[in-house]
C-alpha cells in the first residue's frame, strides 16, 4: 500500500485499475501502468490491445469508467478536458499524422508554441524573437529548415510525422505520446525518427506506441505489451519478445 | 486597433478592394445629388437604394464568411441576425413616427392601436432614442448569438447539425414574429417609415448618406475581419476549421474562439440589418426566412469561401442577377437559376470567383518571381563566365 503511494507521487503518469467500455466491449480491461519521469516507454501489442484508447484516456478524449489516472503524481486527469491536459503538459502525435494542411510548416510550429492561447492573446499577438528562435531550433531538429514556407499539406508522409513531432517539440509537454511515429516511413526515416526520439528524450519523458519491432529495439528502452486491454508483459525487448504469451498473441511464432 | 494590425491586415488586395468601396461609396452618391437629372452620368434615386441593399447584402456575406470561411461554422440561420438588428432599426424608425401615423397615437405604433393595446410593452422602452437603438442592434444579435453558441459549441454540436439547428432557430424566430401578440407587428411587420435622425428617410440626400454609411460599415466590418484573419487568431481559427481536435491538443480552447467569432459575426450581421430597412423601409417576418440565409450561403460560396472580398463580391453579383432576371421574363425561373448557379459553382469553381482566380494568379505571381530570379542568375553565371575569360 505504502509502495503504491510512493510510486504515485513520484510518477510522470500513473494509471491504476482503468477501465472503459463501449458497448460492452471491453477496450481496457484493469489496465495499472506507470511512466517515470524522464522515461522513454515503448507500448507494443495486437490491434485492439487498447494503445489508442489509452494515449484517449491520458489526454481526456476518453474518460474511463474506473480507475485512477494521475499526472505529475498530483492531478486526477479523467476530471480535465483535452485543452487542460494540454495545457498541462501532456502533448500527442496522432497515430495518422495530423497537421494543419492549408497553412505553412512554419505556422503549423507557430500554432503549437505554448505561449497564451487565449482569444485575446492570439488577436493582439506579435511574433517575438525568442518565439522565431524557438521555431527555428525546432524546424533544425526536424530537419525541415528548407520547407519552412511550403504547406504541410504539400510535405511527404514521413515529413509530415516529423512536423507532427517538431509540432510537440514546440509545445514542450512535459509528457509526449506518440503514436506510431514511424508507420509508413522508408529504413532510413525510420532510423532518423528514431535517433531524434531519443534526443527529445534527453528532456521529456515519451510514451511511444509502434508496431515495427526494429524501430522498438532501437529505441532501447522499456517495453510494455498491452493484449485486451491490460498489461500482458513488461520489461527490456529480449524479455518481452522471449515471452510465451507476447509471442503467441502478437508477435507470432 | 494598434497600427502593426492595420498594417499587417492591409495587403495589396485589401487595400484596393477598401478604395473601391469608398470610391463607389463617394460617387455614386455625389452623381446622384450633383449631376442634373436625366444626364448620363447621373444614378437615378431608386438605383441608390438598391445598391445600397446590396452593399448591406455584402457586409452579411462577410460575416458569414469570417465564421463559415475561416472557422468552418456553417450557420444556415444567419438571416436572423440580420433581421434582428433591422427590427431594432424599425422599431426605432417607428417610434419616430409619433402622431403621424394612421391612428395618430403619438405613443403607440399603428399595429398596437389596431390590436386595441393601450401602453407600449416593455421592451420597446426606449427605442424612441437612437442611440440606444443603436445599441440594441449589436446587443440583440450579439447576445442571441453569445447564447446560442455557448450551448452549441459547448456541447461540440458541429457540422451539418449545427447548420441544422441554426435553420431551426431563425425558423422559430420567424414562427414567433409572425404573431400579432409578440408585439412587432406580425405578418406585416414595420413599415411607413417617415424619419431618421430627424431627415425624411425617403428624401435624396438621406439615401444617399444611408448608401454611404453603408459603404463605410462594410469597410469597417471588412478591416475588422481582415484583422482578425491575418493575426495569429486567424491562423487558430483555419486550424480548427480544418483539424478541430488537433487544435484542442494543442491546448486551444476551441470553443472560446468559435464563440468569439459566431458572436461577432452576428453583431455585423446586426449592422447589416439595420441600415438595409431604412433603405427598403420595410422590415417583416419574411426576412427571418430559412431561404434568406441559405441565399447568403450562397452568395459566399459563388464569390468565394474565406476570401473576405469574394464574400462581399458574390453578394453583389448574385443580388444584382437576381434583380436582372426577376424583372424579367424569366422572373419565374429565378429559383431555379440560383439553385443550378450554386450547383454549377460548387462543380467548376469549387473555391468560387475569387478563390479560383488566387489559385489562377498565385503560382503566376510566383513563377514570375522565380524566373526572375533565374535569368538574374543566369546573368551572373554569365559575367562570371566572362571574367573568367
Amino acid at each position: 500500500m505504502n509502495v503504491m503511494d510512493t510510486r504515485a507521487t513520484s510518477a510522470m503518469l500513473y494509471l491504476d485499475g482503468v477501465h472503459v467500455s463501449f458497448d460492452g466491449f471491453h477496450a481496457i480491461n484493469n489496465l495499472s501502468l506507470t511512466l517515470a519521469p524522464g522515461e522513454m516507454r515503448a507500448i507494443i501489442g495486437p490491434n485492439g490491445a487498447g494503445k489508442t484508447t489509452m494515449m484517449d484516456i491520458i489526454t481526456g478524449k476518453t474518460k474511463p469508467d474506473e480507475g485512477t489516472v494521475l499526472f505529475d503524481g498530483t492531478v486526477d486527469l479523467t476530471r480535465l478536458d483535452e485543452t487542460r491536459i494540454a495545457e498541462l503538459g501532456i502533448g500527442r502525435k496522432f497515430q495518422k499524422p495530423t497537421v494543419f494542411e492549408s497553412q505553412t510548416v512554419q505556422d503549423n510550429l507557430l500554432l503549437a508554441l505554448n505561449v497564451d492561447h487565449s482569444v485575446r492573446g492570439t488577436l493582439f499577438w506579435r511574433g517575438s524573437k525568442a518565439e522565431s528562435e524557438r521555431i527555428d531550433k525546432v524546424l533544425e531538429t526536424i530537419r525541415l529548415t528548407d520547407a519552412r514556407n511550403r504547406l504541410a499539406g504539400s510535405l511527404s508522409h514521413g515529413q509530415k510525422q516529423w512536423l507532427e513531432i517538431g509540432m510537440l517539440l514546440a509545445q514542450d509537454p512535459k509528457v509526449l505520446l506518440v503514436d506510431e511515429p514511424v508507420a509508413g516511413m522508408t529504413d532510413v526515416e525510420t532510423h532518423l525518427t528514431a535517433e531524434l526520439l531519443k534526443e527529445i528524450n534527453r528532456n521529456h519523458t515519451i510514451m511511444v506506441v509502434e508496431h515495427d519491432m526494429t524501430f522498438v529495439r532501437e529505441l532501447g528502452v522499456k517495453v510494455t505489451c498491452l493484449h485486451e486491454g491490460s498489461v500482458l508483459a513488461e520489461g527490456s525487448i529480449d524479455q518481452v519478445s522471449s515471452n510465451e504469451r507476447v509471442v503467441e498473441v502478437y508477435l507470432g511464432r | 486597433m494598434t497600427p502593426h494590425i492595420l498594417t499587417r491586415s492591409l495587403d495589396r488586395a485589401a487595400t484596393a478592394f477598401v478604395l473601391l468601396v469608398a470610391a463607389v461609396g463617394v460617387l455614386i452618391p455625389l452623381s446622384n445629388l450633383l449631376l442634373p437629372q436625366g444626364s448620363m452620368f447621373q444614378v437615378p434615386t431608386y438605383l441608390v437604394a438598391l445598391w445600397g441593399k446590396y452593399v448591406c447584402y455584402a457586409i452579411l456575406a462577410l460575416s458569414i464568411d469570417l465564421i463559415w470561411g475561416y472557422c468552418g461554422i456553417l450557420s444556415l440561420g444567419h438571416g436572423a441576425f440580420f433581421a434582428l438588428g433591422g427590427y431594432a432599426m424599425g422599431m426605432y424608425l417607428m417610434r419616430q413616427i409619433g402622431s403621424r401615423g394612421v391612428y395618430g397615437n403619438p405613443i403607440l405604433p399603428d399595429f398596437m392601436v389596431f390590436l386595441n393595446w393601450d401602453k407600449l410593452p416593455w421592451y420597446w422602452y426606449g427605442f424612441d432614442k437612437f442611440a440606444f437603438a443603436a445599441l440594441m442592434v449589436l446587443v440583440v444579435p450579439g447576445l442571441l448569438a453569445f447564447c446560442f453558441g455557448w450551448l452549441a459549441f459547448r456541447s461540440r454540436v458541429t457540422g451539418v447539425y449545427l447548420s441544422i439547428i441554426t435553420q431551426a432557430m431563425t425558423y422559430a424566430l420567424l414562427l414567433a414574429f409572425f404573431r400579432n401578440d409578440f408585439g412587432f407587428g406580425g405578418n406585416n411587420g414595420l413599415t411607413d417609415f417617415k424619419d431618421i435622425l430627424g431627415f425624411n428617410v425617403q428624401a435624396e440626400g438621406t439615401r444617399a448618406a444611408l448608401f454611404l454609411l453603408s459603404c463605410l460599415a462594410l469597410i469597417i466590418a471588412f478591416l475588422i475581419c481582415r484583422a482578425i484573419v491575418s493575426s495569429k487568431l486567424g491562423k487558430v481559427l483555419i486550424a480548427v476549421r480544418d483539424a478541430e481536435s488537433r487544435t484542442r491538443f494543442l491546448g486551444y480552447r476551441v470553443e472560446s474562439y468559435k464563440l468569439f467569432v459566431f458572436t461577432l459575426s452576428a453583431c455585423m450581421a446586426g449592422v447589416a440589418g439595420a441600415l438595409y430597412v431604412p433603405q427598403v423601409g420595410i422590415i417583416n417576418p419574411s426576412e427571418f426566412a430559412p431561404a434568406n440565409s441559405i441565399e447568403a450561403v450562397i452568395w459566399v460560396a459563388v464569390g468565394g469561401r474565406g476570401t473576405l472580398i469574394g464574400a462581399a463580391l458574390g453578394a453583389v453579383v448574385v443580388n444584382y442577377a437576381k434583380t436582372f432576371f426577376t424583372s424579367g421574363p424569366l422572373a419565374p425561373y429565378w429559383l431555379f437559376m440560383l439553385g443550378a448557379l450554386f450547383i454549377l459553382v460548387t462543380l467548376l469553381l469549387p473555391k468560387g470567383i475569387v478563390g479560383t482566380f488566387n489559385s489562377w494568379w498565385e503560382p503566376r505571381r510566383s513563377t514570375g518571381i522565380a524566373a526572375d530570379e533565374a535569368s538574374a542568375a543566369r546573368e551572373d553565371g554569365i559575367s562570371a563566365a566572362k571574367m573568367a575569360e
